[in-house]
């Protein structure tokens, strides 16, 4: 029967039940695969994964994106977001032009920063014109791994800044414009309202933002892909090699699982350093 | 003419001030724009043109590449693959994500907290590699390589969202709105169905179509889990290697072109949206 107490449990059912099945589970399956080898525990795709010569370069090529592109990105989203909410005309248009990247795939990221970087792309054909180079130069060769970094950097930078900078703005949205008055008229510069009021009251959308923004960089491929081939080995990507080209299941899972270890641990670190007491909330 | 006084009345450092921020938006606006301009070159360019060198930054409006893209075997199919993927994701996401958004927003109950543990937890882990061990999974089901499994992959990245939007969304609407309408005679459904229903539409169709970009624009589960049926960015990915440059450009394209509709659309939602995932 359709009583009360009921109903709220009868809505939640379905979409408990989906991700039990399909969030859950499966991870518990990746991790019974990545600890398994025809069915009795081992800990030989591990041995396997991480004693491969190219872990070691996929480990640190993924760490450093992260730890190059998130603070960039932090900065250069609440940067766009102080720009926003301080301006008087055409902040609609300004915001929905920020936000475009928020709809663009990774894939199609990395495709466009390959139009701008291949050999007969923009950049060259800028110096080109410019009279600084008469023949058109390799950017993304194998050995050139320093401009693949900086172009993934760029192209990573250019598509996921946008979610950063929605959490923000909505962040700054929810501040109560007195505390930033109050400082100005005890005389604090805009500099010293921005570092003493907004940010300490940003922290709970600072700590949303990061935590997402961090995962998604653990887990950069596509971009990779179209810019790096696999002269730039990642994670996701040496994950993706495993699965699909070598068709070694349980090797794919063991990297998952360093995916999904360095993720949490990441989350924690975050969610401690940004914690906000309960009764500091607005 | 107020603003001119105004501006005028300003304090040198303070014109100065607001030049810097001009600069700074415009600068701004440039860094996201430029690149799409210039994907935007290549699609539509002659074959020729996007592998010649040097280039020039106007497209020739030529179809060429665009056409070359739209006969390339496997591409219509893909495209195909792709918003059949994200049809069935959207129309999931919102099936299942609206009812919880509306129990968690209404009533009071006991698991309501570890319900949405369970869903803020999804975001603490690399969702894609769920791709991994349902490959599996579905290979022992008879899903696999199928639009239909892929499509299970992609409701649980955008369920979560999908879940907090609504919940967002339903909290906006005041609950005596629905009392009254009780008081008058309506039954529960009634009620949803006459009074929160058409104030909630326009939220519930921004909602639906931010799971639809999700689906669209996802790589890595569509690259493992389609092998026949590959979508657009499993296509492209896959041919990476092979594909001659105009093809990539103009698949590139025509990926981004519906986001770019798709955020226009709901632009209005996106603050709202991301205001209360923050909690």
């Amino acid at each position: 029967m359709l009583t009360p107490a009921r109903i709220p449990y009868l809505l939640l059912l379905p979409a408990t039940l989906f991700l039990c099945a399909f969030f859950l589970y499966p991870f518990v399956l990746v991790a019974i695969e990545a600890f398994t080898r025809d069915g009795t525990f081992t800990a030989q795709n591990f041995q396997t994964a991480l004693g491969h010569w190219k872990f070691p370069a996929a480990m640190t090529n993924t760490l450093l994106l992260a730890a190059v592109v998130v603070p960039i990105q932090t900065a250069l989203a609440l940067l766009m977001a102080v720009l926003v909410t301080k301006m008087t005309s055409g902040r609609d248009m300004a915001l929905y032009v920020f936000t475009i990247p928020l709809g663009i795939s990774d894939l199609a990221a990395g495709i466009i920063w390959l139009a701008i970087f291949e050999q007969s792309g923009f950049l060259n054909s800028m110096l080109y014109h410019l009279g600084i180079i008469d023949q058109p130069g390799t950017w993304l060769g194998y050995q050139s791994k320093g401009v693949i970094f900086a172009a993934v950097v760029l192209a990573e930078v250019w598509r996921a800044t946008a979610i950063m900078l929605v959490i923000l703005v909505a962040g700054m949205g929810l501040i109560p414009k007195e505390y930033d008055e109050a400082a100005e008229v005890f005389g604090a510069s805009p500099w010293k309202r921005f570092i003493r009021v907004t940010l300490p009251l940003l922290r709970p959308s600072l700590q949303t933002a990061l935590i997402l923004r961090v995962i998604l960089a653990f887990e950069v491929f596509a971009v990779v892909a179209a810019l790096g081939g696999t002269s730039l080995p990642v994670l996701m990507g040496e994950t993706y090699h495993w699965q699909f080209a070598l068709q070694d299941r349980g090797v794919a899972a063991a990297f998952a699982i360093v995916i999904l270890a360095i993720s949490i641990a990441a989350t924690l670190v975050i969610m401690r350093a940004l914690r906000v007491p309960k009764e500091a909330r607005i | 003419m107020t603003t001119t006084t105004l501006t005028d009345a300003l304090p040198a450092h303070r014109k100065r001030g607001r030049f810097a921020m001009r600069a700074a938006v415009v600068a701004l606006l440039l860094w996201v724009l430029v690149p799409l301009w210039l994907l935007a070159v290549n699609t539509f360019s002659s074959p020729d043109a996007v592998n010649g060198f040097p280039k020039s930054l106007v497209p020739e409006f030529d179809l060429g590449s665009l056409s070359f893209f739209a006969g390339f075997q496997g591409v219509s199919r893909a495209l195909l693959n792709s918003a059949i993927v994200a049809l069935l994701t959207m129309i999931m996401s919102i099936g299942l994500g609206a009812p919880a958004g509306y129990a968690l927003s209404r009533f009071d109950f006991r698991g309501k907290e570890s319900f949405r543990l369970l869903v803020l937890m999804t975001r603490a882990f690399p969702l894609p590699l769920l791709a991994l061990p349902l490959a599996v999974m579905f290979i022992r089901v008879g899903l696999d390589d199928s639009l239909f499994g892929l499509a299970l992959v992609h409701t649980t990245l955008a369920l979560p969202f999908a879940v907090l939007i609504t919940f967002s969304l339903f909290s906006g609407i005041p609950m005596e709105l629905e009392e009254a309408a009780w008081t008058l005679g309506c039954t529960r459904i009634g009620a949803f169905h006459k009074v929160v229903w058409p104030l909630i539409r326009p939220g519930i169709a921004a909602s639906a179509v931010f799971a639809f970009v999700i689906s669209w624009n996802e790589v890595f589960a569509a690259s493992v889990l389609t092998i026949q049926n590959r979508t657009l960015t499993a296509f492209l990915l896959q041919s990476l290697d092979v594909s001659p440059m105009p093809l990539k450009f103009a698949g590139g394209f025509v990926l981004v072109v519906p986001a770019l509709i798709f955020i226009f659309l709901v632009r209005k939602y996106l603050f709202a949206m991301w205001g209360i995932a923050n909690r």
